[in-house]
């Protein structure tokens, strides 16, 4: 049986990686990515947890991140799409519209 | 009979209709049903009078009490009606003399473009009066009170595309509204000291002693300052002489039935607080008496036929209030009942000649008008004769009993006043008749050609108001008839305390009533001096007194000296104000404000980027403080 910190640790390990991606990189489906990476560590540390617990709950609120990851790439790939349509960019510093 | 509180809500009712719906009726529809409700109110209270007449003075008035109104705390007022002898009486007068006017305006106003709102403007008046005499509570009673007043402003201002209409009707509401502030400060003191402004409750009050004299003395004055705004006394007689800029049958409405009687009749429906004071009973005589010689000698030089007119209301309201200031209130009460009838009568004729003049105002530019209106000019003449206090007619009778009234009081400077005021009244009334009908003929051309007499619908009203103007003193007879000859007092007695006439003997009163006639007739000899016999006398008499005729032609320069002394101050005032406090400290505070704002708005903006990498960095660093501050805080 292996102890439920390894799982957390893996789960930290991946968090971080998301945001330093999320941070590094410029365009947007690779942020994208990034955000998909810090979902799963979030569903990595819910499902370890829910097993060492011997409780459902957590399992099912994985599968609820599950379904609106599904949801959110599908609407996030078509703004980017919709963006470069626009654009012909998907650099992130060249979405400044909202600049005050 | 118990239908009475129908006769102001009819006419109420019929303004609310042609007010909303009136833009869609077809013109005489408006006529017919404005005139109608007013004659409906007219026949409903002449029932109401004759009803009571078999009703027992001890169970008067006859309330008809709807709904507790207001309530709140200690203070209350119901919403209901009331009806006794004095409320009848002016019942009949407004819904009388107020129907005539109606039918009349059908003709005057044929032709306006503002036929509808004028019509409903009439019907609101007479409605706000008709509330005013039958309140049966003092609350209900200043409804009206202001009624009159909103709907006064409405008319003198009817031709608001004129300047000086719309002038003269913020005046009339201006000057209004200082009195009505006095009489709000008077209902106050009244609900202090008694705590009720229904009617029954304020006189039982009164005769039970619940009041002493100096808070009935300032009540009564308070109240009474009111009456001098709204029945045009001094000091507050300003507005009435311009609200001439009114539709002539306004003007009539106004003099006669509705308005400026509203003082009057709130005197005497108030009679025991102004008995009780007893000075402010001396006060309202002095004021009236002086009034009615003041606005006598304004008449004397005025040449606008309507201004004569105007002076002349205003001094013979004057007779009324000495009337009630010498505790005769059937006596000022009767002589407003006459007045209405030959004040109306007058209005309505000038109107006449003026609608036959095409509009023409100025005295010296008619003359000889005689011949071409044989309709009007005889019922000129009667209302004339009628206002001078020639003996049979109607005002001779009310006149004479009040000036017996103040002699019987041994009020002797009240009484020569008004003895004085009567030979002037006589001498302008006749100076206005020969000046217009009488002489030559100083028409212009254009006023000639389209010269022409009335329409039925004009002159059958005046027709009517004469034979009134004849009659109507007889119903109030004076002593020497008779202890019982007086119907008019008999019928006020269960209202008001009657002046007993002082025991005069028979042989002083015939003596009084041969110098109410001398007076008269002096007054007229003197005018056919003037202006038939020898025209040049005014104009040596103007040669040889030029200050007094300018002080007079000017009238006495009380619009300048108010202008001077309050309404200047204040317009500058207001300036300075305005420059200083409302430029600087109000727009300031709230420029200030809105700039702070936008400053800091701009400041702000720095903060939002629009790169999302800024967000999420700021997302990061919260999300670290927090947890920062969950682990180790």
């Amino acid at each position: 049986m292996i102890p439920v910190s390894y799982f957390f640790v893996l789960s930290l390990v991946l968090f971080v990686l998301g945001i330093a991606a999320f941070f590094i990189r410029r365009d947007l489906i690779t942020m994208f990515l990034a955000v998909e990476v810090m979902l799963n560590a979030a569903n990595l540390a819910f499902v370890s947890l829910a097993r060492s617990a011997g409780s459902t709950a957590g399992q099912v609120i994985v599968f609820f991140i599950i379904t609106v990851a599904a949801a959110e790439a599908a609407v996030g790939l078509a703004i980017i799409l919709l963006v470069f349509r626009q654009k012909k960019s998907i650099k992130a510093e060249d979405m400044n519209l909202m600049k005050g | 009979m118990m239908w009475f509180w129908l006769i102001p809500l009819i006419p109420g009712a019929s303004a609310l209709i042609l007010a909303v719906f009136g833009r869609l009726l077809p013109k005489k529809y408006v006529s017919w049903q404005a005139c109608l409700s007013v004659l409906a109110s007219f026949v409903i209270s002449l029932i109401s009078f004759f009803g009571l007449l078999r009703v027992p003075a001890e169970s008067l008035p006859v309330v008809k009490t709807f709904f507790r109104w207001i309530q709140s705390g200690q203070f209350s007022a119901d919403l209901s009606f009331q009806l006794d002898p004095l409320s009848s009486i002016m019942t009949l007068v407004v819904t009388g003399v107020g129907f005539l006017i109606h039918v009349y305006s059908v003709g005057y106003m044929a032709h306006d473009s503002g036929y509808k709102r004028y019509f409903t403007y009439l019907n609101l008046f007479t409605f706000a009066m008709l509330i005013l005499v039958t309140a049966s509570n003092l609350v209900l009673m200043f409804v009206g009170w202001e009624g009159v007043g909103l709907c006064s402003y409405l008319l003198i201002g009817f031709w608001f595309d004129r300047h000086s209409a719309a002038n003269a009707g913020k005046k009339a509401f201006i000057v209004n509204r200082i009195g009505d502030a006095a009489f709000i400060l008077g209902l106050f003191f009244i609900f202090l000291n008694i705590g009720s402004f229904d009617f029954r409750a304020i006189n039982a009050a009164v005769a039970g002693g619940g009041v002493t004299t100096a808070a009935a003395t300032l009540i009564a004055i308070l109240l009474f300052a009111g009456a001098t705004g709204k029945s045009a006394q001094l000091p507050l007689y300003v507005w009435l002489p311009d609200a001439m800029e009114g539709p002539t049958p306004v003007s009539a409405l106004i003099h006669a039935a509705t308005m400026v009687t509203a003082g009057v009749y709130m005197v005497a429906r108030m009679n025991p607080m102004f008995t009780h004071s007893g000075v402010a009973g001396h006060l309202v005589g002095l004021v009236g008496a002086l009034t009615a010689v003041f606005a006598a000698t304004m008449a004397l030089t005025q040449n606008d036929i309507k201004r004569v007119l105007a002076y002349s209301t205003i001094s013979q309201i004057g007779y009324m209030f000495i009337g009630c200031g010498v505790g005769a209130y059937a006596a000022g009460m009767f002589h407003l009942t006459t007045h209405a009838f030959f004040k109306s009568l007058l209005f309505l004729s000038a109107g006449s000649v003026m609608h036959a003049l095409s509009g023409e105002l100025d005295m010296r530019k008619m003359g000889g008008l005689r011949k071409y209106l044989p309709l009007t000019y005889p019922v000129f003449l009667v209302g004339a004769i009628a206002i001078a206090g020639v003996p049979f007619l109607s005002g001779f009778f009310s006149k004479d009993a009040i000036l017996t009234h103040a002699f019987a009081e041994r009020q002797y400077f009240i009484w020569a006043l008004g003895v004085m005021g009567a030979v002037l009244t006589a001498f302008y009334m006749f100076r206005l008749i020969f000046l217009t009908f009488f002489g030559e003929e100083r028409l212009d051309h254009h006023a000639k050609e389209h010269l022409h007499e009335s329409p039925p619908v004009m002159t059958v009203p005046l027709i009517i108001l004469a034979f009134f103007s004849v009659v109507a003193g007889y119903a109030g007879l004076p002593l020497v008839f008779g202890e019982k000859a007086n119907l008019f007092s008999r019928f006020l007695e269960p209202v008001i305390h009657t002046g007993h006439g002082g025991g005069l003997s028979i042989n002083t009163e015939w003596f009084l009533i041969l110098i109410s006639v001398a007076v008269s007739l002096c007054g007229i000899y003197i005018a056919y001096v003037f202006y038939r016999k020898s025209p040049q006398t005014p104009h040596r008499l103007v040669a040889r007194f030029p200050a007094v005729y300018k002080l007079l032609y000017g009238k006495y320069y009380v619009d300048e000296i108010y202008n001077a002394v309050f309404v200047n101050p204040m317009v500058k005032g207001s300036e300075v104000i305005y420059q200083n406090f409302d430029l600087k400290v109000i727009d300031g505070t709230i420029n200030g404000t809105a700039g702070a704002a936008g400053f800091s708005g701009k400041a702000l903006a720095y903060l939002q980027s629009g790169e999302v990498k800024d967000y999420a960095l700021a997302i990061l660093l919260g999300v670290v403080i927090f947890i920062g501050f969950l682990v180790f805080g």
